[in-house]
This record gives structure tokens, C-alpha cells and sequence, in this order.
């Protein structure tokens, strides 16, 4: 089976610090890898590397298109990566604001990747948005209202909305839990395992909190300064850590 | 019946003689002469000078002389004339460090080679209103002594010497020319100087004082400032070697900031720079300000977000000859626009259930 | 004027503006940035119009202005007389004689033809400015073909309003490919953009760019499927010549309120007068 994702040494320094080094994994069709650490691991700048957001000085990032098959994204056109931005990829930050057009209503917020693809039936679109608002439990009532009158919580289920309704094959996940309640947290995982299952999402989820990648991730990389210090299936590594950093982070949160 | 407004010529040539009898106003005052505004207002002439890109006082005189003493109208007359003039070639750099300056002070050192000269400076005047003025305004002549011989060195040089002060190296790349392209972002820092020095002076004061106030702060002293004049060089093909064609006064800011440093570069002081035509401190030194504010890229600062960090707000919205003429654009009849957009809010208003009342007026 | 050029702008500047003019009839919709020159009239006030009209303009031509439909507004005349004193140009307010015809505002109503030159006066030549204010991004959005915030904004009139509410300066798409601003013309006017026999050249002074649509341009106006494109004008004939097909002035006649339509086309209106037509408030 070829991967949908194959990330081969991928290395992104500033100045003299390292951001990431010779980080490598495959992903296949319809799994979830966590990438757990602390902050400064070099976990978030890994994720923005492979989404394109940052340029490596090293490595490969291929990702198996629908047209072409596998083909290196970091040496695509411009054009083409931000045309993989806007179907096939979806990122959803952690903060809210930063995916979302504050100034816009949620259905044009969810409608806009699909009017980018060349959607030009307003009746369809408004459809597909209330139809997405409901998926991610915002009721369809909200559909002309700004997020800027949404909960946390809300806004951050319609970035996901906003970022799933064009069926995207890979998802990027940056702390999406991140600055929540603990309740709204509950929720919104809980929300996220469903869609992830239902749609059979591929996903890359970057977080600290390792009650996330419990609930979410199949397989799961321990990152410490800017290295991959373990990696293998969760359970495995959450339950019997064979890296001494890893057993440190394990042991300093609470089991989920 | 209705008989369509007709006559916009005759209107247009009317307003235009009333103008020029306003112009003159009072015929029992005395008329103003060029010579009396171009040595009387001559701050006035410097900055239309500046703004207006273009280093003539009898014809900076003309202008303000034309718009009333409307200062952004006088540069604008310049402005449009400057652009009719051909363009023979270009002087070489000029010097300022063989200024023959009639200021020049320091606010880092208290005394340094070629001393601190006050100059022609408001600066310790008490504000107060001269009543004789109103009278009598000629005066005695004021002392005076040989200036001191040999060039003025640059503070900054002094500084750099000992390796405190970044470098500026020397680069002969042709500077790109706002006059002859288009502005094009991301904008470097000659083009930014160059879009500064003939920016609007109260715009570029109010950036410089927002980072003052703390937004994009960055402190800075005033190394050095000298006001001058230089003598313009040109090389003429025919002869192999530049000859002096004549001379310009120059206002020269030079500000010395802190920066922390970094890893790999040690802790130094920066700059920032300002150059404008004719005695014109306080947009000099606000051009300084603005310099250096908008480095904080290649500086390796954060950008804070401030108005003055943000080289796409400030050069489109530095130049009064633009922004007044879009401002005041909307005199302009705007009936056609207006008319489609009446269309679609009584369509709206209609489908909203709004009575029109005015329909029956009709 | 005698020490002046020309149409005021000296040769190298007229090259130059040329060049601006070629690249963009050869890349049609595409913003073409150039070095606008400061005019003897304010920014705003049409001097990429006049820049444009200066360097296509040849001592053979015939020169028409008008200003919101009309030859004798104040602005309208005060470019005529500029160009009449500069270039000694013939000027007419006929449309069917001019060769260039600068405008601001309009198209006239009366069809264009192989050999004229209609040039427009843009104030705000970027579509996506009011989305985007940054000028790097915008031009990085337009050479991706990244147009889906336009839809948004289209979206929004009709989630809020029911219909897109945009009346003026109504945004379309240029052989497929350039989202383009056509200057505050009324929506009226859009659909006499596309496949017009004219050349269009739009020139934008402040904002340094030139644009163009060169003869028979497939110009599309931006709707949805659903909510399509309608050119909409007053639903009321001409008072004056009593046309139907115009787009109207409306005025108002007395302190009650009382309103007339006209047509905002001079030209067009007294040439149906002339020709025996008559409205309703016509003497």
C-alpha cells in the first residue's frame, strides 16, 4: 500500500538552534498520528513544515495525490501546494481566529472552500454549510451569525466545519484543543473521534496533552529538542515507554 | 418642465477669475513678491521644496505665492511641473560630510570634533509673540566668526570606529526611482528613504511620534544632526570627470537606536536615517524615526503591529499629492454611483415591507 | 502651452505608458503596474484616464469626455479643455465621431465600434482590495487564481440582503481568468463590457496600474447559479426623450420631493430629442 503521507528527513534550523532534525514516518490512508512534546520539541514547526506554512532546509515531504500519485510537496509550485491547501489538506489551528474569517458569517466561513473550488450554487452551498454546522452540533440557526458571537468551543468546531466540508483526505491538527475549558475539551474530542471515524479522516495531530492522543491517534512520535525520540503504536508507547524522557512525560499527567 | 443644468465651462471660468481676485485679495495692501516669500517664509518654501521633490526656491516661491500659501497645493504645483522637466542624468552622491553646516549638534556627545554650531534654531526661543514685528521687523546684524576649516566628521563614524554602531556599507547599486516606477512592496530600505523624504511632514511626525509612544518603540537619540549645504556633482560624459553644477541646503538626521543583539552579532547600536532638502528638522528627524521602525525585519525584531512597522501602510499613505487628491475626489459628481446604489436599497427597503412614502410625491 | 509636448507628456513617458498599454490588451483583466506621472489635476480626479487618453491619443483624433454620462459636467469639461489646449485635438460630444472617448463612470449607451477607444478613469483598480488591504497579497491572489473570498463577499450580500448588493463598480471575470474591477460604472453597464468592438483601457493614476479588454473580451459578471447577474437601472423612461433602454438620472424637481428621471447620457438623450423623441417632462 503506498502512504498517503511519506516525510523523509525532514530538518528545519534558526540560525544555530534546531527547529526539527531528520524527522522520517509514513502515514497510511485513514491513520492518526499524534506527535506528542513539550513546547519548544520542535513539534509545531515539524507540522508547519509538512503543511507547507514552513520550508525545511532538509527532507522530503510526498504526499500521494489524486492526480499525479506520490509527489514531493516541498518542491511543488506554489500554486499547486495552495490548490492541495484548499481540497485535499486542511489545517485547523489552535487558535480558532487564526483559521477563521472573523468578519464573515459561519456559513460563508464553511462555504468558502467549497465557493474556491468553483461551487456557484448559493442554494447548495448554504445547504452543505447548515448540513456541516449540525455535523460539528452548532445549530443551523447560527448560519448567518459571526464567530465573533460564538463560545471558544463553537468557534473552534466551526474552524473544524470549515475545514472538513470539502472532504479533505489528510487534516493537520495544531494543539486543537488548546486553550479550552476542560468540559468544552471533552466535547469537542469527543466530536472529533466521531468525525475522524465517520469520514475516515487522516490526520496528523500535534499536542502536549496526551489525553488527546489516547483518544485520537493510532500510532504516535515522542519528540525532544527537535528529535524523534520514540515512536510506535499508542497504547504501546503510553503504557510501556522506553525512552526515559517518554516515561517522564507519561508519568507526569494523569492516566486517561 | 425641466431644462437640463447646462454651462459647466462658464461656471468652471468663472470660479476661476473669483479665485485669482481672492489670490490677490486687499488691492490697497502692498502685493507679495517671490523674492520677499522665498527670503521671509523660507521654512515655508523648504518644505514645499522637500515634498514637492524638487530643489528650486524662486519656483517654490511661485507656488506658494499661487496656492495662497496652501503649502500641500504649492507642492503639488511643483510636483505637476516637475514631472514636464526632461531629465538630463543624475549627480553623484552627494558628500554631507563636506557640509558647510550652519547646524549641526549632537544629543550623544557633549563635545566632539567640529563642536556642536546651534545655528539658526528656534530651538531656546521663548515662544512668546514679537509684537514688534508687526511694526518693525528689521534687525541688527548678528556676530559672526570664520567657520572652522577642514570637513565635519560624522558622529555615527566615531561610533562605528569602535565597532558599537552597525555597519552601513558602502553599495553602488543604483537606487530604484519612485519618480520613474511604480512603488512595488516589498519595498528596501533606499526606496523607503526615497518614498520618505518627500512624504507628507505632519503624517510622517505622527508615525514617529506613535513610536515614541510605544508603538513599535524603539529609542532613539539623535546622534547627529546637520543642516547645510553640499555642493552637486555630475559627471559629464564628454569631459570623463564630474564637475560641481551647483548647491543644495540638506537637513541630515542620523539617529542611534538600541538593539540587543543576537546570537551571532553582538550587542550593537542601529540607525536610522533621515535626509531632506532645505532646513527641515522636524521632518528629518521624523523621517529617522520612520527609517528605523520599519527595519525591524532585516533587524530581526518582532513586528509589533504598529503602524509605523508596516512599510505598505506607510509609503501609500505618505504622499499628500495622493492622498488629497482621492480625498477631495469625492467632490466630484458621484450621481451614476449613487443613483444604483438609491435603486438597490429602495428594491431592498420595498422587499423589507417599508412603505415608500416618497413614491406618492411623485 | 506652447513649451509643453504633445499631450503634455513628453515621448519617453508616453513609451512608456504604451508599453503598459500593450502588456495589458496582451494579458487581458491583469493589472499592469507603471509609472504614473504626477498630472497638472489632483489624484482622483482622472489622471490615469488622462494619462492613458495622452498616450494613445494622435493630432488625428477626435476626443470625446464625459463624467457621469454627461459631456458638460464640471470635471468632463475641465479634461476636454485640457486636451483641447495640449494636444489641439478636435473634441465632440457625438459619441459616434470620437475615436477616443475617456470616461469616468459610464459606458455610453449608444453601441462602440471597431477603431475607438474607450478610456476609463479607475479610482480603486484592485477587486479584492476592500478583502485584502495588502497590495503583496491581493497580487499573489490574483496570479494563483485564488478568488474564492470574492464568493464570500458575494455570499454574505445574499445571506444578509437576499441579493448581492453591489450596485456599482460590480466585479467580473475576464476570459476566464483575471477577476477585474470595471470602475465605478453602474452594474448597468457590465454586460456592454464583454465582446465590445471597442478597445477598453482602464488606467488607474494614484494606484499605478493600467489594465485593458482588448475587442470582443469574453467578460463575465461574478453571481451565483441561483442569484444571477441582473443589470438593473430606475424602472421609469427617460423624461426627456422618453427612452427605455437608458440608464436615468434621477433629479429632484421641487421641494415636495418631486423626482424626474433623465438619461445620464447627454449625448445620447439630445440625439433622440433631435430626432423627434419625447418624454413626459420634455417642453
Amino acid at each position: 500500500m503506498t502512504p498517503l503521507l511519506s516525510v523523509q528527513g525532514i530538518t528545519k534550523r534558526y540560525g544555530n538552534h534546531i527547529g526539527c532534525a531528520d524527522v522520517s514516518f509514513d502515514l497510511y490512508p485513514g491513520e492518526v498520528m499524534g506527535i506528542v512534546g513539550e513546547s519548544g520539541s520542535g513539534k509545531s514547526t515539524l507540522l508547519n513544515c509538512m503543511a507547507g506554512h514552513l520550508t525545511p532546509d532538509a527532507g522530503q515531504v510526498v504526499f500521494d495525490t489524486r492526480t499525479d500519485g506520490p509527489r514531493d510537496t516541498i518542491t511543488m509550485s506554489e500554486p499547486e501546494r495552495r490548490m492541495l491547501g484548499r481540497t485535499d489538506w486542511a489545517f485547523v489551528h489552535q487558535h480558532a481566529r487564526d483559521g477563521l474569517r472573523m468578519g464573515v458569517s459561519a456559513g460563508g466561513n464553511v462555504g468558502e472552500r467549497l465557493m474556491a473550488v468553483g461551487a456557484r450554487h448559493y442554494g447548495d452551498i448554504r445547504e452543505q454549510a447548515t448540513d456541516w454546522l449540525g455535523r460539528v452540533e452548532i445549530d443551523a440557526s447560527r448560519v448567518d451569525d459571526r464567530p465573533t458571537t460564538f463560545s471558544g468551543g463553537m468557534q473552534q468546531r466551526l474552524q473544524i466545519a470549515r475545514n472538513l466540508v470539502t472532504g479533505p483526505r489528510l487534516v493537520f491538527m495544531d494543539e486543537p484543543t488548546g486553550g479550552l475549558d476542560v468540559s468544552v475539551q471533552a466535547r469537542l474530542l469527543d466530536l472529533l473521534r466521531g468525525l475522524v471515524r465517520d469520514m475516515g479522516l487522516s490526520a496528523i495531530i500535534v499536542t502536549h496533552d496526551l489525553a488527546v492522543v489516547r483518544l485520537l491517534a493510532d500510532r504516535l512520535m515522542v519528540m525532544k529538542d527537535g528529535h524523534v525520540v520514540e515512536a510506535g503504536l499508542t497504547d504501546q508507547v503510553l503504557d510501556d515507554p522506553q525512552h526515559a524522557y517518554s516515561q517522564l512525560l507519561v508519568s507526569s499527567v494523569l492516566q486517561v | 418642465m425641466y431644462v437640463a443644468v447646462k454651462g459647466g465651462e462658464r461656471a468652471i471660468e468663472n470660479a476661476h477669475a473669483w479665485l485669482a481676485e481672492e489670490r490677490r485679495g486687499d488691492k490697497g495692501v502692498a502685493e507679495l513678491g517671490v523674492a520677499q516669500i522665498r527670503e521671509q517664509l523660507a521654512l515655508s518654501v523648504n518644505r514645499v521644496m522637500a515634498e514637492g521633490s524638487l530643489y528650486d526656491p524662486d519656483l517654490a516661491a511661485l507656488a506658494i505665492k499661487q496656492a495662497r500659501g496652501d503649502l500641500i497645493e504649492a507642492i503639488f504645483l511643483i510636483r505637476a511641473y516637475r514631472t514636464t522637466l526632461p531629465r538630463f542624468g543624475a549627480s553623484e552622491p552627494v558628500d554631507t560630510g563636506a557640509m558647510a553646516c550652519d547646524r549641526r549638534i549632537s544629543a550623544t556627545f557633549k563635545d566632539l570634533p567640529g563642536g556642536q554650531v546651534l545655528g539658526p534654531t528656534f530651538d531656546y526661543t521663548h515662544r512668546l509673540l514679537d509684537f514688534k514685528l508687526a511694526a518693525d521687523g528689521e534687525v541688527a546684524e548678528a556676530p559672526s566668526r570664520e567657520a572652522a576649516a577642514g570637513d565635519v566628521p560624522h558622529v555615527t563614524d566615531f561610533l562605528n570606529r569602535e565597532g558599537l554602531i552597525e555597519q552601513a556599507p558602502h553599495d553602488d547599486t543604483p537606487p530604484p526611482d519612485l519618480t520613474r516606477e511604480p512603488l512595488e512592496m516589498p519595498a528596501d530600505r533606499a526606496l523607503r528613504l526615497q518614498a520618505l523624504t518627500r512624504a507628507d511632514e505632519g503624517f510622517t511626525l505622527g508615525l514617529a511620534y506613535s513610536t515614541q509612544r510605544g508603538y513599535g518603540r524603539n529609542h532613539a537619540f539623535v546622534g547627529e544632526l546637520r543642516i547645510g549645504s553640499v555642493p552637486v556633482e555630475m559627471d559629464i560624459p564628454e569631459l570623463g570627470f564630474a564637475v560641481e553644477v551647483g548647491e543644495v541646503t540638506l537637513t541630515e538626521c542620523e539617529t542611534v537606536n538600541q538593539f540587543t543583539g543576537s546570537k551571532t552579532e553582538p550587542p550593537q547600536f542601529t540607525r536610522g536615517y533621515g535626509l531632506v532638502f532645505g532646513q527641515t528638522e522636524r521632518k528629518a528627524i521624523s523621517m529617522a524615526l520612520v527609517d528605523r521602525a520599519l527595519r525591524w525585519e532585516e533587524l530581526g525584531e518582532d513586528n509589533v503591529g504598529a503602524p509605523a512597522q508596516d512599510a505598505e501602510f506607510v509609503l501609500y499613505h505618505a504622499d499628500n499629492i495622493q492622498a488629497t487628491g482621492f480625498l477631495e475626489h469625492i467632490k466630484l459628481p458621484h450621481y451614476v454611483d449613487f443613483q444604483s446604489e438609491l435603486e438597490l436599497v429602495r428594491k431592498l427597503r420595498r422587499e423589507a415591507g417599508v412603505d415608500q412614502v416618497a413614491e406618492a410625491a411623485e | 502651452m506652447s513649451n509643453y509636448n504633445f499631450a503634455y507628456l513628453d515621448e519617453q513617458t508616453k513609451r512608456m505608458i504604451r508599453r503598459a498599454i500593450l502588456k495589458g490588451l496582451a494579458i487581458p483583466g491583469y493589472q499592469v503596474p507603471f509609472a504614473s506621472r504626477e498630472m497638472p489635476m489632483p489624484y482622483g480626479w482622472g489622471t490615469g484616464g488622462v494619462q492613458v487618453s495622452a498616450a494613445v491619443l494622435t493630432p488625428e483624433d477626435t476626443f470625446k469626455v464625459i463624467d457621469q454620462g454627461a459631456d458638460d459636467t464640471t470635471n468632463a469639461v475641465s479634461i476636454r479643455t485640457f486636451f483641447e489646449r495640449t494636444a489641439g485635438v478636435e473634441t465632440t460630444t457625438a459619441t459616434c465621431d470620437a475615436t477616443v472617448i475617456q470616461t469616468r463612470h459610464r459606458i455610453p449607451e449608444e453601441a462602440l465600434q471597431e477603431g475607438q477607444i474607450l478610456v476609463y478613469q479607475v479610482p480603486i483598480p484592485e477587486p479584492l482590495r476592500f478583502l485584502e488591504p495588502r497590495e503583496s497579497e491581493t497580487r499573489k491572489m490574483h496570479s494563483l487564481e485564488e478568488y474564492g473570498l470574492m464568493h464570500v463577499k458575494l455570499y454574505e450580500d445574499i445571506s444578509r440582503h437576499g441579493h448581492i448588493a453591489t450596485s456599482y463598480a460590480y466585479p467580473v471575470k475576464v476570459e476566464g481568468r483575471y477577476v477585474m474591477d470595471p470602475s465605478p460604472i453602474p452594474k448597468f453597464d457590465n454586460p456592454k463590457l464583454g465582446d465590445m468592438a471597442a478597445i477598453q483601457l482602464f488606467g488607474a493614476g494614484r494606484e499605478q496600474r493600467i489594465y485593458a479588454l482588448p475587442p470582443y473580451t469574453q467578460v463575465v459578471s461574478l453571481d451565483f447559479e441561483d442569484h444571477p447577474f441582473e443589470a438593473s437601472k430606475a424602472d421609469h423612461p427617460c423624461g426627456m426623450c422618453g427612452a427605455t433602454d437608458s440608464y436615468l438620472d434621477e433629479l429632484i424637481v421641487d421641494d415636495a420631493g418631486g423626482r424626474m428621471f433623465v438619461c445620464s447620457d447627454t449625448d445620447y438623450c439630445e440625439a433622440r430629442q433631435a430626432a423627434g423623441h419625447k418624454g413626459k417632462d420634455a417642453a
